[in-house]
């Protein structure tokens, strides 16, 4: 059956906006589409009358620096991030995160915004972003607002975002700290993930950290696991912990005791027990650790 | 905002109109027939349908045509240029043929497109770098070290501008011959690489009708009501046919006839993909359409889901007979008396999952009215001649009335014996006397097609304490599905196979082939050998380490040789090279590893653990058990002085067009160029019988051969009496015939023989050894592969994730017909191998497929391959061609217990159940180390 019935390409964020308002029947963005086309194909997704291409407006497709910001516009293919030497420079787990999704076709098509949109906790970009502490620039017929990218998450597959009047626009990534920062101060990220070979291309667990490291101290943190919650998780008490302590065994023994703590960890069907994320996140926080940390000299 | 799609193809301009939910694929495919971009999902997972967008590698199924405006799109076809009448190929193109990189060939102009485009980025790319641009274009024939050696060379080629290096790490056969023995290469591996092969879904004729059939989508129940008047009523449908509409016979089977065409009112449902109604439209679109107002009430019945509940009193019977296919016996000396004088015994029980074929190339049909009356049907099929017999009973016709004409095919494996498509579109073409494409996407591929058993298998071995074993006893139980296909052969060769490639004096085997409410399960590469080489090369390492004893030794010490005495009874009499595998597989290991089963910390990371396993293998080739193996081949000498040789057996990829080419050209002393072949046509050429256990080398390898070698006795008893000479005087050497001095090219001898009145054409149809039913001793087979494989596996400690670094496998395959399609068959063979131990399972719950699309049911790609050592070993069998038998199965068998050997010798894991769940192995290192 046909997939839509028509097709918008809208130039500009206003027309996407209106193009979205203004259709005759259920309407939806679609960037890369790599989701969206196989949910509509699978009958995962009531039919849509209207598709409006958000990959036509320049905007969407923008990836630059912006003040202290770092813009990615969320049309912005994964890997154009991933090859990006911006990206490269000021978000390194979020250039790890693009480099792990799929193979690099899709990678050409899928985009950070499509990655964000669906609300999965786990999704690699999402963790990423969380831990880089990013904005999301949202747009709908009322006029375009900023919000902190983690209030997009309401639940599992739940987006703050209505998708079918509202658009998100791109990602301001903060790096104004890199730039400020003196010679004993420096900011670097890191992204990894475990998988399992077997079934659904989703992560076990993945982790991303951002860190400012102020001679052998931490002197800020951020700390993103999924899926540790509904929503994409922050181990905000493991990094209150670990800001303006050095790294040594004890104290990621006490910070990974805290995120153990706050982190709720489920059993996901055909994936990972609960019980199997408890064990190995350790193992991973680590090893994301250590390499942000020597990232960081 | 919305005109036309303005658009670049291959360096023409193209301005469409948009038609609404078009995919950049089907413009490709339909509108510009541009079909070498293949459609293997639809899902973005496999890869086939990869374009180039603006320079960049995308999936084309999932990229809405609109999005195409203002781009510029290359395509497989853009690639070779055409200089006058010759293909002037790239070097990509060139470097895949010359490696031997394409075997069935549907993934191909994806794999070639998407190192196109690294190379265009990356002119010198480095082993790593192809995997990570490779990453997810799937090849199922799994030559991924063929692909990245292809790679390799061309961009090497690109760079200097030499020509292609040819692959030089093949030797040839021991064995010597002319032809055969040498690498050669395809003969359609030109078209595979330019997008021009045909495919069944490539063809389109005028006034063509689209099907779709009704799927029952519940496991076990009767149907109540059918209603299809909102479909009949929908514009565009031409047909509507229920199983009231079945002309004759109401089942198909490949054995038993107890899978219906369609299921009627008051009949029952037994799995899901149980068709109800069939639809031909004017569009794919309205078919669909019309599938979906087709209503269906059940009474639903309590689903079985596993063979052992199937077993059980008191629970639904599937079919009239009950739910047992076969109970399956094999019996030898005395079990009491063995087990009583063994001095260790140990019992294990196994489990292995339902698997899929997931060949790259969906099921298409296309059924054609001729206005004689007669059906044609285009179908990519391993058993032509008897989807003809299948459509002809049920359509009620004589067999005459029906031509198969076999098409490329992409992949098969086994999951394209059983008729799909094809009785539903001559049943459609029929009504509407115009031609019928059935077509299935990937989901429907899933649902329907017959898997591989999933088993449970109980292994009781006892031994004396010098290794010698002395008593195997066997159970399995295996999930044959709702109907039978080929489950009792399947599980009949498990079993037999089920004490391994192994000399044990008493042995009890009894296998249980259930039905239930699962998709049917029948033929799959290694064919139930797989499942049972899991369980008992398992237990020969336990078995190893309970005796404190080498495992190779352990193996060694019982293996069969020439003389050895199967299980069922049969003396081997030749071609038992399983010593010399085990030996040169060792070998090899210690060349790289001096204690290859202890295992190794990585030194940067003690989490990582390294060891080797070791597993050993056998596999009949041929049908054996008693049932004629007979096939056909016709060879032709033609005016222009070349051949053809011709038989209905089936290439699916595996190379036998290649096989047959050369063993003709070695019979008539030409070069393999000389001689075409034509396969799979039932109206064209000869009954090749099934392509499946291992077969179509030997069998239609010695028809081939045969009908060559009668053609050049007719040839020479000729020339002998027209030259007055005696035969032994006539000489045939490179494409010239030598008689008493007189040199004659073969354009020379069609025109003599032609004058003479004489037909310059012989069929032969060449019948192996007569074999014996199980049960009753003799010769169950006429030929044995042997195989042994070691592999070498990284485990993480804390993760329990497991990675395989390196295969060597060794195979018994009698000859190396060509030692560049073996290859393929051996790389291809190891990975299908992996895949089955570690990524591939397809779930069904509550008789309801989990796994119904790729992304769920996960075959390994290109990051997962390890590295792979081939080694031929060549104990000829004497009745074979060159003495050659089968090879595309053994390749797979001995992977799975190999990689699980090596785990439990990494970190002391022991695998009871494929696949291979990390977590399970995480946890029971966790729990051992009480934390």
């Amino acid at each position: 059956m046909n997939l839509w019935q028509e097709y918008k390409r809208p130039v500009s964020v206003t027309e996407a906006v209106q193009a979205l308002a203004s259709a005759p029947g259920p309407a939806l963005p679609i960037a890369g589409g790599t989701d969206l086309m196989l949910d509509l194909r699978q009958g995962n997704h009531p039919p849509i009358h209207t598709l409006i291409d958000l990959t036509f407006v320049p905007e969407m497709s923008a990836l630059e620096l912006r003040g202290d910001e770092l813009y990615v516009g969320a049309a912005v293919s994964v890997n154009r991030v991933a090859l990006d030497p911006l990206a490269a420079a000021h978000a390194q787990a979020l250039v790890e995160a693009c480099n792990l999704i799929a193979g690099p076709q899709v990678r050409n098509t899928a985009t950070l915004g499509g990655n964000v949109a669906h609300a999965l906790p786990a999704a690699d970009g999402t963790i990423a972003l969380t831990a880089l502490d990013a904005q999301a620039e949202v747009a709908g017929i009322a006029g375009t607002r900023c919000m902190p990218f983690t209030s997009l998450f309401l639940g599992p597959g739940k987006s703050a975002i209505d998708k079918t009047k509202e658009i998100i626009v791109g990602f301001y990534i903060p790096i104004a700290k890199t730039l400020k920062v003196s010679q004993t101060f420096r900011v670097s990220s890191c992204f990894k993930r475990i998988m399992r070979p077997q079934g659904v291309a989703l992560p076990i667990l993945n982790c991303a950290v951002w860190l400012e490291r102020e001679g052998d101290l931490f002197k800020d943190i951020r700390i993103a696991i999924g899926p540790g919650g509904p929503t994409p998780f922050r181990a905000t008490e493991a990094e209150a912990f670990l800001r303006g302590q050095s790294l040594s065994d004890e104290t990621f023994a006490r910070a990974l005791d805290l995120l153990l703590e706050q982190a709720k960890f489920r059993t996901s069907a055909r994936r990972a027990s609960a019980d199997y994320r408890r064990h190995i996140v350790g193992g991973l926080l680590k090893d994301v650790l250590d390499t942000a940390w020597s990232r960081a000299i | 905002m919305n005109n036309q799609i303005t658009f670049t193809v291959n360096g023409l301009q193209h301005s469409l109109d948009p038609i609404p939910g078009e995919t950049l694929s089907t413009l490709l495919r339909e509108r510009l027939r541009l079909t070498g971009t293949k459609i293997g999902c639809e899902e973005a997972e496999c890869g086939a349908c990869t374009v180039l967008v603006d320079g960049q590698p995308m999936m084309s199924c999932v990229y809405p045509a609109e999005r195409a405006h203002g781009k510029t799109i290359v395509t497989i076809e853009g690639l070779a240029q055409r200089v006058h009448e010759e293909m002037k190929l790239h070097p990509l193109q060139e470097a895949f043929v010359e490696h031997g990189a394409v075997q069935c060939g549907f993934c191909i102009p994806g794999q070639i497109m998407t190192a196109y485009a690294l190379l265009k980025r990356n002119p010198n790319p480095t082993q790593e770098d192809i995997r990570f641009a490779l990453k997810d274009t799937l090849c199922r024939c799994a030559g991924y070290p063929s692909i990245e050696n292809a790679i390799l060379a061309a961009a090497q080629a690109l760079r200097t501008g030499e020509p292609v290096q040819k692959p030089t790490h093949i030797p040839d056969s021991i064995h010597e011959h002319k032809t055969v023995g040498h690498s050669h290469l395809r003969p359609e591996a030109v078209e595979k690489v330019t997008g021009e092969a045909i495919y069944t879904d490539d063809l389109k004729f005028d006034g063509m009708l689209y099907a779709k059939a009704k799927r029952a989508m519940i496991p076990h129940g009767f149907l109540t009501r059918l209603d299809i008047s909102k479909a009949r009523e929908l514009p565009g449908v031409v047909a509507v046919l229920t199983a009231d509409d079945v002309p004759a016979e109401k089942n198909h089977g490949l054995v038993i006839f107890d899978w219906p065409v369609m299921v009627g009112i008051g009949e029952r449902v037994r799995y899901v993909g149980d068709a109800l109604a069939i639809v031909a439209a004017e569009t794919q679109d309205i078919a669909e359409q019309a599938i979906a107002l087709i209503e269906a009430e059940f009474d639903l019945q309590p689903v079985i889901t596993n063979p052992v509940q199937a077993r059980q009193e008191g629970v639904p019977q599937i079919h009239a007979k009950g739910n047992l296919l076969k109970h399956i016996k094999v019996r030898k000396g005395d079990m009491d008396a063995g087990f009583a004088a063994a001095d260790v015994i140990l019992e294990h029980t196994f489990h292995t999952p339902t698997t899929d074929h997931a060949f790259m190339e969906p099921e298409c049909s296309i059924g054609v009215p001729l206005p004689d009356g007669r059906m044609e049907i285009y179908v990519g099929s391993q058993i032509p001649s008897q989807d003809r017999t299948q459509v002809a009973r049920v359509m009620g016709w004589p067999e005459e009335r029906v031509r198969v004409v076999g098409q490329l095919m992409g992949g098969g494996f086994g999951g394209k014996e059983d008729v799909m498509g094809q009785i539903h579109v001559a049943m459609l073409a029929n009504v509407t006397q115009r031609p019928v494409k059935l077509l299935f996407d990937r989901r429907e591929s899933l649902l329907v097609h017959p898997k591989r058993h999933a088993t449970q298998i109980r292994v009781k071995v006892g031994a004396k304490q010098d290794g010698r074993i002395i008593a195997m006893e066997t159970e399995l139980y295996g999930d044959t599905g709702a109907y039978a296909s080929l489950g009792e052969k399947v599980m009949t060769r498990a079993t037999t196979h089920s004490a391994g490639p192994y000399v044990v004096p008493n042995v009890k085997a009894d296998c249980y082939a259930m039905y239930t409410n699962h998709p049917p399960s029948g033929a799959f590469r290694g064919f139930g050998v797989l499942q049972s080489a899991f369980a008992v090369e398992s237990a020969m390492d336990m078995l190893a380490e309970t005796l404190g004893m080498d495992r190779i030794e352990l193996r060694r010490m019982n293996a069969l040789h020439v003389g050895s005495v199967t299980n069922t009874g049969q003396v081997l009499r030749d071609s038992v090279g399983l010593t010399e595998c085990i030996d040169k597989v060792e070998a090899e290991m210690l060349k790289l590893e001096p204690h290859p089963f202890a295992p190794r910390v990585d030194s940067a990371n003690p989490n990582l653990v390294r060891a080797w396993g070791f597993a050993s293998a056998y596999k009949n080739t041929g049908l054996g058990g008693g049932a004629p193996d007979i096939s056909g081949a016709d060879v032709e000498l033609y005016a222009d002085g070349s051949f053809q040789v011709r038989s209905s057996a089936a290439e699916l990829g595996q190379g036998l067009v290649t096989v047959m080419r050369l063993t003709v050209a070695e019979e008539m002393a030409v070069a393999p160029e000389k001689v075409s072949v034509l396969v799979m046509d039932t109206d064209l050429t000869p009954n090749g019988g099934p392509t499946t256990a291992s077969r179509q080398t030997y069998v239609t390898g010695n028809a081939s051969r045969y009908a060559a070698r009668t053609l050049r006795d007719q040839i020479t008893a000729t020339m002998a009496e027209k030259y007055d000479v005696r035969p032994e005087q006539i000489r045939y050497e490179n494409g010239i015939v030598h008689v008493n001095g007189h040199s004659m090219s073969y354009a020379e001898i069609y025109k003599e023989m032609t004058a003479l009145g004489q037909q310059p054409k012989v069929r032969y149809e060449y019948e192996a050894p007569k074999t014996m039913p199980l049960g009753e001793g003799g010769d169950m087979h006429f030929a044995f592969s042997f195989g042994v494989q070691a592999a070498e596996v990284e485990v993480n400690k804390l993760t329990g994730e497991v990675r395989v670094l390196k295969v060597i496998s060794a195979n018994d395959v009698g000859m190396a017909v060509n030692p560049l399609g073996l290859q393929g068959q051996v790389e291809g063979g190891v990975m299908m191998g992996l895949g089955n131990c570690l990524t591939e399972e397809f779930i069904v719950e509550n008789g309801q497929v989990v796994t119904d699309h790729l992304a769920r049911y996960r075959v390994p790609g290109i990051m997962l391959t390890p590295e792979i050592t081939s080694i031929i070993v060549e104990h000829p069998t004497a009745e074979g061609p060159y003495g050659a038998k089968g090879v595309g199965e053994i390749s797979s068998i001995p992977t799975t217990p190999a990689i699980t050997n090596a785990i439990y010798n990494a970190v002391g894991v022991r695998i009871y159940k494929t696949p291979v769940d990390q977590e399970m192995i995480a946890r029971e290192l966790w729990e051992r180390e009480g934390k």
